[in-house]
């Protein structure tokens, strides 16, 4: 897979003009039938098979309905452990009628341990939310869920854009869980970002103000890669990433962040294994 | 500011009756009742006189949705001896013109300001009906940008569950901005306008009638309907410890019945929203993930709220994402 996530998001964003037609679908029927996502599928992943019984490699978490539209809470579970001979390399989240439908893509290595990741994202459309796994040896795996619009005044911007801008770039790195033997042991990162989608109007230029937001993350352990994500607006404001690594003794953890004016932020721990 | 010009214009009849006709034309490809609408749009709201010269009208304490055309928030207007001001305009632009027919039932005096409490729609949707070159529109100084950055999901929300599609002048934007403080002078009236910090939005703004002690809160003030939180928490807390010091004879709130009993009629909404920050920063401490909070984090022993089932879900979202931010 070479194609380049940038010009995927170029190429995808001519197709928001069907809002008015989209905005009307209230029914998840048939989730091939998606015609936002047969434009995807054609630019991510050409006409290589893509498997629905998707059950034994991952699990997509999401309600039903979106309670916050700026915030829907979105876990991604994979239902094996990663190994240097099967692992997940890539999982690539879509939201169909989302303004960018590509959200985000992860990759993932060996040291991962587990491929699971837990994120926020915006959803103000009724859509298909789809997972889709591709495993060490290309083969791909869907899973596909229908989310529900929140009604009235829920919006996807952020609550307080000031606050926002004002600690932009402020992160929070840390280790949720001991390690258990070599279990695989749950990191978080949270970014402060207003992730913004450059789709607001500014009322007295007429103009809108461009887009902002965090682009890129890489994880490293030790100095090795350990999982990198390409992401746009369609995760929440103040990115927040919970994912998995497997310990091997002390290292730093270290998170390299760039954003869409290719700022870039650093944020980093050393991991000490418990006696 | 400085004394308005009297406006003169009357009401703009034609304009208005060839905005029905465009709405009738919009709205019968889409919405098989709409034939009947015209004649309901003209039918006046039902408003209560609470203070001299303070008119006020209560929404249905429901969601926001079309078997109610929208008409779930409070809305006032408020007689100077020139000119009238209204606070929020409803839901929809229809419940726009029936508080338009409320006030021209009510005083032949013209509209002057129309005063949005912040940028949501049930608050803010009816302006359109007051359009014309004598009204002010006027509204917190981040109102314009909340709004820009929402507006598309409005329109697709109204064409999605009202199956609707407003016009381009259905969303209206202010033409004047209040950073902190303004007067407003409505001939003989004068009524206070004050721009908030973050708390149930990023633009809330209260107005105070001095004549009357009469405290307008938008959405400052829930009562009944459970607190909706789509700004900051502790902003929220604050900014109420702030509002239980005026002196108000008569509050009136974003949702439920005005009351009479200040600051006592805050109590329920306080006890609310300290207990969600509570509980909210307990999950957080015992490293719950936001969804296992959203999950399991229930309403308040002994509180009960009006629509607990759409909003609370939402406020610990909302309360998580803030908080767990908090050293």
């Amino acid at each position: 897979m070479n194609i380049s996530r940038r010009s995927a998001t170029v190429a995808l964003l001519s197709l928001v003009g069907a809002g008015a037609v989209r905005a009307q679908l209230k029914t998840g029927e048939d989730p091939e039938a998606s015609e936002i996502w047969q434009k995807v599928r054609q630019s991510l992943f050409q006409t290589r098979p893509i498997s629905t019984a998707a059950d034994a490699v991952i699990v997509l978490e999401v309600p039903p309905r979106a309670e916050d539209a700026a915030v829907v809470p979105l876990a991604i579970r994979t239902r094996f452990a990663q190994s240097t001979s099967r692992y997940i390399d890539k999982l690539y989240l879509i939201i169909d009628n989302n303004p960018s439908p590509v959200s985000a893509i992860f990759q993932f290595t060996p040291g991962s341990g587990r491929a699971d990741i837990e994120t926020r994202v915006r959803i103000d459309e009724y859509t298909h939310v789809r997972a889709i796994a591709e495993l060490n040896d290309g083969s791909l795996f869907m899973t596909t869920r229908w989310v529900k619009a929140s009604g009235g005044c829920s919006a996807p911007p952020g609550k307080d854009a000031q606050a926002a801008l004002a600690t932009l770039g402020r992160m929070r790195f840390r280790i949720e869980r001991d390690a258990v033997g070599s279990e695989p042991v749950l990191a978080q990162l949270m970014i402060s970002h207003p992730n913004n989608s450059g789709l607001a109007m500014d009322q007295m230029s007429r103009q809108y103000a461009p887009a902002h937001f965090v682009r890129k993350i890489n994880i490293s352990y030790g100095g090795q890669p350990l999982m990198s994500a390409d992401i746009d607006f369609s995760i929440s404001e103040n990115p927040n990433l919970r994912f998995y690594f497997t310990p091997h003794g002390q290292g730093e953890l270290k998170a390299e962040v760039v954003d869409s004016r290719d700022l870039r932020f650093e944020s980093a721990i050393e991991y000490r294994p418990p006696r | 500011m400085s004394a308005m010009p009297t406006p003169s214009t009357p009401p703009n009849l034609r304009r208005w009756q060839g905005w029905l006709l465009g709405a009738l034309l919009v709205l019968l490809p889409w919405c098989p009742h709409a034939v009947a609408a015209p004649a309901a749009a003209d039918r006046p709201l039902e408003m209560t006189q609470l203070a001299p010269g303070v008119h006020v009208q209560q929404g249905a304490q429901e969601a926001w949705q079309p078997s109610n055309a929208g008409n779930v928030s409070n809305l006032a207007f408020v007689v100077g001896s020139r000119c009238v001001a209204v606070i929020d305009s409803g839901g929809s632009p229809e419940v726009g013109r029936r508080l338009r027919a409320a006030i021209e039932r009510a005083t032949p005096l013209p509209v002057c300001f129309v005063i949005a409490t912040h940028a949501h729609p049930d608050h803010m949707l009816g302006h359109a009906a007051f359009l014309g070159p004598a009204t002010t529109f006027v509204a917190h100084a981040r109102y314009a940008a909340a709004l820009g950055g929402r507006e598309r999901a409005y329109r697709n929300a109204v064409l999605r569950d009202f199956r609707v599609a407003l016009q381009g002048e259905d969303i209206v934007y202010p033409t004047l901005a209040v950073e902190r403080e303004l007067e407003i002078d409505l001939g003989g009236r004068r009524l206070q306008l004050r721009a908030w910090p973050t708390a149930h939005t990023d633009n809330d703004l209260t107005v105070w009638d001095p004549q009357t002690r009469t405290l307008f809160l938008g959405d400052l003030l829930f009562v009944g309907h459970i607190p909706v939180l789509d700004g900051r928490l502790t902003g929220w807390l604050s900014t109420m410890a702030e509002l239980r010091r005026l002196d108000a004879a008569l509050a009136v709130p974003g949702h439920g019945s005005p009351s009479r009993d200040w600051p006592g009629v805050m109590a329920p909404q306080q006890a609310y929203l300290e207990a969600l920050q509570r509980d909210t920063r307990a999950a957080i401490r015992d490293k719950l993930s936001i969804a296992q909070a959203v999950e399991q984090q229930a309403l308040p022993p002994g509180q009960s709220w009006l629509l607990a089932d759409l909003f609370h879900r939402r406020n610990v979202t909302a309360a998580y994402a803030e908080l767990e931010w908090e050293e």
